[in-house]
């Protein structure tokens, strides 16, 4: 998918993957709306893409908060115009230190899947009607492999991106042939705040940065009609084989 | 006709009043059935501009409460707005209290987030006004930061562009301090989501495109798995009522739309295989039928002409002196490059009897009182004996009204272009060399 002038917009746009989206996608020439609830990081990380000379918007806003759908839509497309690329990157570990499930707490387990899951769902359903309508779109949700592994600690976490993998491919197979594509990504563990506050002590040698795992995601973007619809892919690991050798060169 | 209070669980089941225009016929069907009354090859064209929170609690220069109410969308941080006086929904529109006469330069402070300056004041009435809107802020004196002349750089992030830190600001303190319009029938207050359709895109419309609020996704895919053919445009949909009996008389006030080149294409290839469009409220007939007059060559700005053109004698001129036409660029000579960009425009057209619609076949639209704008659109499509028999054979039978209401759709009504014509109208203006 062309980026180029492209409206998108990325939840979870202050910090960490979210931002460092923003800043890889506007980059490439996309048009950028950030939603964060810190109206201060989102300040800066969109200081920062307009320095570089790219488009960016601050919207501050809660995405588990239902109120703040139609704001967050609307805003969005008045600000870049018709979206047609969403990315939910926006997410809560639900509580920390990591608890395990039987110390966890009932609501850190609603709030969890309020800005993990229901978040992401509302938004779309905000946003996808008008891409039908274009015939051209991408929903992207950022998964983890604490969605597809028991890792103890992870499992409000690992819950809600397990059902958020599962609420893409069923988008994928009810928008197919509408030229609405869906995936899910995977992007490791990246040298990121919440996987700092998730793994204290972490070495960051070990983690992927953020802008490296951006500038990938941005290469699906850009070949994403070469990907089926409702793919889960793990971009620090591989890519489909076609976009590897994109991305090596 | 009483009006629907609230929108309605199942939408499926709402009523559908059908008239053919053909034959005099009327039947009373489910908005669930609408696929029975169309046929493979007909395309539905929707309005997918979003809903605004248009409807903002402000406070007057003197300290006197009053609602803006947007009238249009917003373009440059400007916007054109109603006032009206104290109060709010409960009370109907007309029995609202006038709202102080401002003049250019005053200032209303609106919801204690923005600021909204008068930069013009209609000559149709006091309460139209086009506001330049602000964020305000409140260590300093009422000031438009996209000037950027006394704001400084301290509510500005490093390396942003006044203008751009200005629009992000203003955008989420619109969505934060305004509602959605409501409506003095209302059971209660209604939220920003009751008033979307299920494939609102940009948020251009002061009002709900309300046509399309019962066409959900399940009954579009089985119309398109008819063969039923889907296209959308953007049209700015304006108020419906004013409070004020003069500008009321003016509605609908001019109005912004696009038209993507898909749909035009779309259009062109309805006509050749002989297809029926049919649009889906009365914004869509207003943005393809302004588009129409404006591709047969009739000067936009003079609608007297057009109304000579059209033989209408309803059909009104309204020169609102809004600077409306010098803001948004009407496309002007064809050309290959063209059908790749979107047809823009403001359309002053306002239709009623005796216009004869060139693009429109078709009409899916809300149950409209008599003696509003949308019941002269219908005219154009609808004799008036049927118009008014069909009318009352509804209220009897207990079709509800308004935003919320039943359903009429209205077919049977020949377009004036035929295929062929607009086709040599495409190849006058490009339009045809569009479709693949």
């Amino acid at each position: 998918m062309d980026l180029e002038r492209t409206g998108v917009l990325i939840t979870g746009g202050g910090r960490g993957l979210g931002a460092a989206l923003g800043a890889s996608l506007a980059r490439h020439g996309a048009r950028v709306a950030l939603v964060a609830r810190s109206a201060q990081e989102l300040d800066a990380t969109v200081a920062r893409i307009r320095s570089e000379g790219g488009e960016a918007h601050a919207i501050a806003a809660d995405v588990g908060d239902k109120e703040s759908v139609y704001p967050i839509a609307g805003a969005a497309q008045a600000l870049v115009g018709p979206v047609a690329i969403v990315i939910h990157a926006a997410s809560t570990l639900g509580a920390v230190p990591l608890p395990p499930l039987l110390d966890a707490a009932c609501e850190d387990f609603e709030r969890t899947l309020a800005v993990n899951l229901v978040g992401p769902f509302r938004i779309t359903k905000a946003l996808v009607g008008a891409m039908v309508l274009s015939g051209r779109g991408l929903v992207i949700v950022i998964s983890s492999d604490a969605a597809v592994n028991g890792h103890p600690g992870w499992g409000m976490y690992g819950a809600s991106k397990a059902a958020l993998d599962q609420l893409a491919r069923v988008w994928a197979a009810e928008l197919e042939g509408t030229g609405v594509r869906v995936l899910a990504i995977d992007p490791g563990e990246m040298n990121t705040r919440m996987y700092h506050d998730a793994v204290p002590g972490a070495d960051p040698a070990t983690l992927t940065d953020p802008a490296v795992v951006a500038e990938r995601i941005a290469l699906v973007i850009e070949e994403a009609e070469q990907i089926p619809t409702g793919s889960r892919l793990l971009v620090s690991e591989q890519l489909p084989s076609t976009l590897e050798r994109r991305a090596r060169s | 006709m009483t009006p629907a209070r609230w929108p309605r669980a199942e939408p499926r089941d709402e009523r559908l009043l059908v008239l053919d225009a053909a034959n005099g016929r009327i039947a009373d069907a489910r908005l669930g059935e609408l696929g029975r009354w169309l046929e493979p090859g007909d395309l539905l064209v929707v309005n997918d501009a979003a809903t605004l929170p248009a409807s903002l609690n402000a406070v007057g220069p003197g300290g006197e409460p009053l609602e803006v109410r947007l009238a249009g969308p917003i373009e440059d941080g400007r916007a054109r707005a109603v006032l009206f006086g104290a109060g709010d929904w409960h009370t109907p529109t007309e029995h609202r209290p006038p709202p102080p006469r401002l003049a250019v330069g005053e200032i209303v402070r609106i919801g204690g987030a923005l600021v909204g300056t008068i930069e013009n004041v209609s000559d149709l009435s006091a309460r139209l006004v086009r506001l330049r809107l602000s964020v305000r802020d409140a260590n300093r004196t009422p000031s438009d930061s996209r000037a950027g002349s006394d704001n400084g750089n301290e509510t500005v992030p490093n390396g942003q562009s006044p203008a751009r830190a200005a629009d992000d600001a203003l955008w989420t303190a619109l969505y934060r301090v305004g509602r959605p319009v409501q409506y003095s029938y209302l059971a209660n207050d209604l939220p920003l989501w009751e008033v979307q359709t299920h494939y609102g895109g940009r948020p251009w419309a002061v009002e709900m495109p309300s046509a399309g609020r019962p066409l959900s996704w399940s009954l579009l895919s089985e119309l398109a798995a008819r063969g039923i053919a889907l296209a959308s445009l953007t049209h700015a949909a304006g108020l419906s009522a004013t409070g004020d009996a003069a500008l009321d008389s003016a509605l609908p006030l001019p109005e912004r739309y696009e038209i993507p080149a898909a749909t035009l294409a779309a259009v062109a290839r309805a006509k050749e295989r002989g297809s029926r469009v049919i649009a889906i409220g009365t914004s869509v007939v207003r943005a393809l039928e302004g588009f129409a007059l404006r591709r047969s060559r009739v000067p936009h700005s003079d609608t007297h002409l057009a109304a000579a053109v059209e033989g209408d004698t309803e059909t009104q001129a309204i020169d609102l002196d809004m600077g409306v036409n010098s803001t948004v660029h009407v496309d002007g000579d064809a050309s290959a490059r063209e059908c790749l960009e979107p047809a823009r425009g403001v359309t002053h057209l306002v239709i009623g009897p005796g216009f004869a619609p060139a693009i429109v076949d078709g009409l899916l639209t809300g149950m409209h009182e008599p003696g509003t704008s949308h019941w002269a659109l219908m005219r154009a499509f609808v004799p008036a004996d049927l118009l008014d028999a069909s009318y009352r054979r509804a209220e009897e039978a207990g079709y509800l009204a308004h935003e919320f209401g039943d359903s009429c759709l209205i077919l049977g009504a020949q377009s004036r272009l035929s295929g062929a014509a607009l086709a040599r109208l495409g190849a006058a203006t490009g339009l045809v060399s569009c479709s693949p």
